[in-house]
């Protein structure tokens, strides 16, 4: 195998596409769903939001190796962040993974690893989707979001 | 029946894209379900119709015209004697399978269709061949009707004998679905239909390069396919309509070229099959498609279909034998078209792994979402075949997925 495609799939993502953290359904709290139709990949992000902080934040659905990694990436590093605070990461996210592959990767600790995902120009909207799913539960838009 | 077994090897060189590498790979195409790759001399046909003789069809009087005019509708001819459709008014060049299946619904069904009646389709429809009918029934408060799909991935003719009925307009069905390789039995399906006087659509469009289609054998009476998903240029298809139904339908697309007199108080359409070709068509694409069939003659779709059926079995048994693989779909009858799973690795991840190798399968629900639900399945790889595959290129594919599952294990 390549060394971009090991680069993709690297023990950090394999380990969280397969036993994903924070992967249940969040009762009483903001939800959101996301969708990418071309793809099949649909995910619900829920959270819990006290005075602004998030207490709390899980997902479920299906889809790729790559969107599972990141949400569940996703769900350990938006907990315990503001509100206003996670959307500048979800921004900051988008970036890190949507560069240009040469550009430099922006330390953002465990979720830099999603940086890999920039050789695979069709693979950006699988990390995406749940950060994106993720703004809309934030701001509970009773709307489904695609990154198609 | 031509006895000579078909070289893949000797065939490869007709196809100059097969010489190309992918990520440093040599290229192992076997998407062909999507679209098939081109041989040269569609390529110079395309080319040499552009060099050679460019003119618009059916009204220029000059010598360009002519020889257009002539070229189009001997890539008509062509398609007629393909189908062993019994005149070549009976063939209406169109975009490609979606746009015939369109025509059909939009000028047949929304003519023939009314309030209380029904729609029978299938649950392996691509959905070209679901939303228009669908969106028929909505506009005229008609029923859609599903023919119902076996765990094997076979369509259940006993039920669809009781689903047809006196207010059952048309039936429309797939001959070969896109995401399970069945071949369904066109033949005992109109057979149904007729009895009730019902007239049954086929979409051909993963038939047409793989085996043998008569129109008269299988008694349909509409029949759509895509030129670009048989070695045919994009953008270019051809509908089959029995003359009889055609002539009694209204127009589809209206303006140029359709009509035969226009005043502000009425228009006269022109007669069979141009009355539904409106527009200038895709003239060199319909061309050039007369020279893919060209092509597929002279190999000879019976030697297609046979050497087509010995990879699909040699590649069952390939991916069969790669631990955790599953085949989904396990018809009886099957042309070259490969859905698989791998435990715990999901489709898109294995397209991609296998891209980096030079690999191209398609990954997802293949357009037949209803079909994927069916089966509980959010999406599928698959593999498809043409008649350029070789049995060294699935070896390739079973020691791919033996890496992509040690990596994800």
């Amino acid at each position: 195998l390549t060394a971009d495609v090991q680069a993709l799939y690297q023990a950090a993502i394999l380990d969280h596409n397969k036993q994903p953290r924070n992967f249940r359904v969040l009762a009483g709290g903001r939800s959101a769903e996301g969708d990418n139709p071309l793809c099949g990949d649909h995910v619900t992000v829920y959270m819990r939001v006290d005075e602004g902080i998030i207490t709390e934040a899980t997902f479920q659905g299906f889809g790729c190796a790559i969107a599972r990694a990141s949400a569940s990436l996703m769900t350990e590093s938006v907990t315990g962040k503001t509100l206003i605070e996670a959307d500048e990461l979800v921004e900051r996210v988008h970036r890190l993974v949507s560069s240009p592959p040469e550009a430099p990767v922006e330390d953002l600790g465990a979720l830099s690893t999603l940086a890999a995902v920039r050789q695979f120009p069709l693979r950006i909207k699988c990390a995406t989707l749940p950060w994106r799913t993720l703004q809309a539960a934030a701001a509970a838009r009773d709307e489904v979001v695609s990154t198609e | 029946m031509s006895s000579v077994p078909l070289d893949a090897t000797s065939i490869r060189q007709d196809f100059p894209i097969l010489r190309r590498q992918v990520h440093g790979r040599p290229l192992v195409y076997l998407d062909n379900a999507s679209t098939t790759h081109k041989p040269q001399v569609v390529i110079d046909r395309l080319t040499r119709f552009y060099a050679e003789e460019n003119a618009n069809v059916h009204r220029g009087l000059h010598r360009l015209s002519e020889l257009a005019t002539d070229a189009y509708e001997a890539a008509r001819a062509a398609v007629a004697r393909f189908l062993n459709a019994p005149e070549s008014r009976e063939i209406v060049f169109v975009r490609g399978t979606t746009e015939a299946i369109n025509l059909v619904a939009d000028s047949f069904g929304r003519s023939r269709v009314g309030a209380g009646d029904a729609v029978v389709i299938s649950a392996m429809e691509h959905h070209s061949n679901l939303v228009p009918w669908q969106r028929l029934c909505e506009e005229k408060g008609a029923r859609l009707r599903i023919i119902p799909v076996s765990d094997a991935g076979e369509l259940d003719l006993d039920a669809c004998a009781t689903l047809l009925d006196d207010r059952t307009r048309i039936v429309a069905v797939v001959h070969v679905s896109n995401a399970l390789g069945t071949i369904n039995s066109i033949a005992d399906i109109v057979r149904l239909a007729h009895g009730r006087g019902i007239p049954v659509l086929v979409d051909g469009a993963q038939a047409a390069a793989h085996m043998p289609v008569d129109v008269q054998a299988l008694g349909c009476d509409f029949y759509a396919f895509s030129g670009h998903k048989m070695l045919g240029p994009t953008g270019v298809g051809a509908l089959y309509a029995r003359a009889s139904l055609l002539e009694a339908m209204p127009p589809y697309q209206s303006g140029g070229d359709m009509i035969s007199s226009v005043t502000f108080e009425r228009t006269l359409y022109r007669t069979l099959p141009h009355r539904f070709e409106a527009g200038t068509p895709h003239i060199a694409g319909a061309v050039a498609l007369g020279a893919a069939i060209g092509y597929l003659d002279a190999i000879g779709l019976d030697r297609i279909a046979c050497a087509e059926h010995d990879l699909l079995e040699y590649a069952t048994g390939v991916l069969s034998d790669t631990p955790g693989v599953r085949v989904i779909g396990a018809a009886r009858w099957k042309a070259g078209i490969l859905s698989f799973v791998l435990d715990g690795v999901h489709p898109h991840d294995i397209a991609t792994m296998l891209d980096r190798e030079g690999i191209a399968i398609r990954a997802g629900h293949h357009c037949c979402q209803p079909l994927m639900h069916r089966l509980g399945l959010a999406a599928t790889a698959r593999a498809s075949l043409a008649l350029y595959n070789t049995r060294e290129e699935i070896d390739a594919l079973g020691a791919a997925l033996h890496h992509v599952r040690e990596m994800f294990r």
